[in-house]
């Protein structure tokens, strides 16, 4: 799990931090101020993929501590991501059904 | 751990692709939700992956099939049951939630790497490699970006989530000296930061660092008033994205590092977007301690505003005799859950050839957007809201503005009154339009805890009551005209 410990590894991941840093830049800079809720709660759902994270720690985990850990680490990503993702979608749910013709 | 296979590479890759897509297309109305159920496609993907080809996941089943049942049904229910109106807190305990899943990631691996909880493979690997057995920088720095980064979000998002749910008060809680704590907690956290990357890795050391910085997120937070919650939310999600994309760090993980550095930085420019709304800087909004500050305009006046008041039928009238009215709504509507009658009285206005607009303030109501979620809930139609900007200069032929429950974005004292904490921020020109009325619960003062000079002038009558029961009776009115 220390892989980020080899120097080329350390690159690579500076690498795709820096460009995926400029892609959300990008990406998100023209929004109606309609929309800054919905995407907010939507960004935040994204977030929730630390629940992958959590899965791995719970993966090596052994000792009580740690798996205590996990399963807090666990609980509180799929929080994340499960009720980010559901909020998001009752937000835009909102939207449907009507004539989205203007803007 | 073992070097990720090509396959799982890929997985991540589409999943990648899949959030900047969903992201992208969260940011047009017409492809919105097709961009978040992409999005938790591309989720359930990689989720889907890891536990399918983790190594050791089926020895700890237990545990994600424990804190997935629970954080899912803790999840969908709070999604599902909140009320429109309390959205936004409910973004925010998500938010916090993966704050502190990050910040547990964070401690685990720390915990791991400094010799295991009991003894790990990997620890004595870590230690054998680097013989100083100080971890590199390279380790113990997003190590506590994470850590501290994802306690503060976690922390800074329950208060926040407390002050818009009434538990904490909403008005920005100081006291003197308020800032030289914050500052010395800052130095703290940075000496123990450098001290436990250069100096040793001890473990009381690291969760004293952790333990500070659930306490800083508190501190930052608690200053801030309701008002400019959305923009702290918006800004702890960010947060939260760093963190996480911290943790990828740590992991050796693409899959994390790609998406907490997206959210990382579309939450930096949402917040900025937020903070330009309300014409404020986000330093302004951090350390303004907004509506503490000293000048006439703060309330404890109000009360002693001489106010014109107006009964529901005389209400109804005007506006029923009128030419064009324009709605301003604000959170008093959502709080009242008034939306649905205020929708009959578009369509009686509407059948009566009265010209109806409503006038959304970007920060009406708590979150932007907030109101327009709310009225497209009552079947409003959508071209019939406008935005701050396009409907400004109707307000003068308007024969009646009408505001629900809006209180600050309608304060004309942001035009003119440098002393008003609310100066500069752009505002609907209420006070143009030919006759006002306000209505409100009572005489309070708004979110941002001032005075509100519109009451006072002598166009503006006032309304007070629930605003769902008020426009019932105008409503009723109307049909009566």
């Amino acid at each position: 799990m220390t892989e980020t410990l080899d120097p080329r590894a350390l690159v690579d991941a500076l690498f795709i931090l820096v460009l995926a840093a400029f892609v959300g830049y990008e990406v998100v800079s023209k929004v109606p101020t309609m929309l800054h809720t919905p995407l907010m709660s939507g960004a935040n759902a994204i977030h929730g993929v630390i629940v992958v994270g959590a899965m791995l720690v719970a993966a090596a985990s052994d000792a009580p501590v740690a798996i205590g850990l996990a399963l807090i680490g666990v609980t509180l990503g799929t929080i994340n991501v499960v009720g980010g993702f559901v909020v998001t979608d009752r937000m835009l749910e909102m939207f449907r059904g009507r004539p989205d013709d203007k803007k | 751990m073992i070097d990720p296979g090509p396959l799982t590479i890929g997985v991540y890759l589409v999943a990648a692709v899949t959030f900047i897509l969903a992201l992208k297309f969260l940011a047009s109305p017409r492809t919105a939700r097709t961009g978040n159920l992409l999005g938790a496609g591309g989720m359930a993907l990689v989720v889907g992956w890891t536990f399918a080809t983790t190594e050791g996941m089926l020895d700890h089943l237990w545990i994600v099939a424990v804190g997935g049942v629970v954080g899912s049904v803790i999840g969908v229910i709070g999604a599902r049951r909140v009320p429109m109106t309390a959205m936004p807190q409910m973004v925010a305990i998500f938010n916090g939630a993966g704050g502190g899943a990050a910040a547990v990631v964070a401690v685990s691996e720390f915990l791991t790497a400094t010799g295991g909880m009991e003894s790990s493979l990997l620890g004595d690997l870590v230690t054998f490699i680097f013989p100083p057995d100080l971890l590199p920088a390279s380790f113990m720095i997003p190590t506590l970006l994470g850590a501290v980064i994802g306690s503060v979000s976690l922390t800074g998002s329950v208060v926040a989530f407390g002050k818009l749910q009434g538990f904490i008060a909403a008005r920005p809680v100081t006291y003197p000296g308020s800032r030289i704590v914050a500052g010395l907690l800052l130095a703290a956290l940075l000496a123990l930061a450098v001290a436990l990357t250069v100096v040793t890795n001890d473990r009381a050391l690291f969760l004293g660092f952790v333990l500070l910085a659930l306490v800083a997120g508190v501190l930052i937070v608690m200053p801030i008033g309701g008002a400019d919650m959305p923009v702290v939310i918006s800004l702890l999600n960010s947060y939260t994205g760093i963190a996480v994309a911290a943790t990828g760090f740590v992991l050796g993980n693409y899959a994390l590092l790609i998406a907490g550095t997206l959210v990382g930085a579309s939450g930096a420019i949402l917040t900025q977007l937020m903070c330009r709304a309300m014409n404020r800087s986000i330093l302004n909004v951090l350390f303004g301690a907004f509506g503490t500050g000293g000048g006439a305009t703060v309330a404890g006046a109000a009360g002693e505003q001489a106010v014109r008041t107006i009964n529901a039928e005389d209400a109804a009238t005007l506006m029923a005799y009128g030419k064009s009215v324009i709605i301003v709504p604000g959170y008093g509507m959502a709080v009242a859950q008034a939306q649905a009658p205020v929708r009959d009285l578009m369509d009686l206005l509407l059948a009566r050839g009265v010209d109806v607009q409503f006038a959304i303030h970007p920060v009406a109501g708590r979150m932007p957007g907030h109101m327009n979620v709310l009225l497209a809930e009552a079947n409003v139609p959508y071209e019939r809201l406008k935005e701050m900007d396009e409907i400004n200069d109707d307000f003068v032929k308007a024969d009646v503005a009408l505001v629900i429950g809006a209180n600050d974005v309608t304060n004309p004292a942001a035009r003119t009154d440098t002393t008003s904490p609310i100066y500069g921020m752009p505002i609907l020109n209420v006070d143009h339009a030919q006759n006002v009325i306000v209505l409100k619960r009572s005489m309070a003062a708004g979110f941002a805890g001032i005075d509100n000079p519109l009451y006072a002038d002598p166009k503006t009558a006032m309304l007070f009551g629930d605003a769902k029961d008020t426009v019932q009776a105008i409503v009723a009115g109307v049909k009566a005209a």
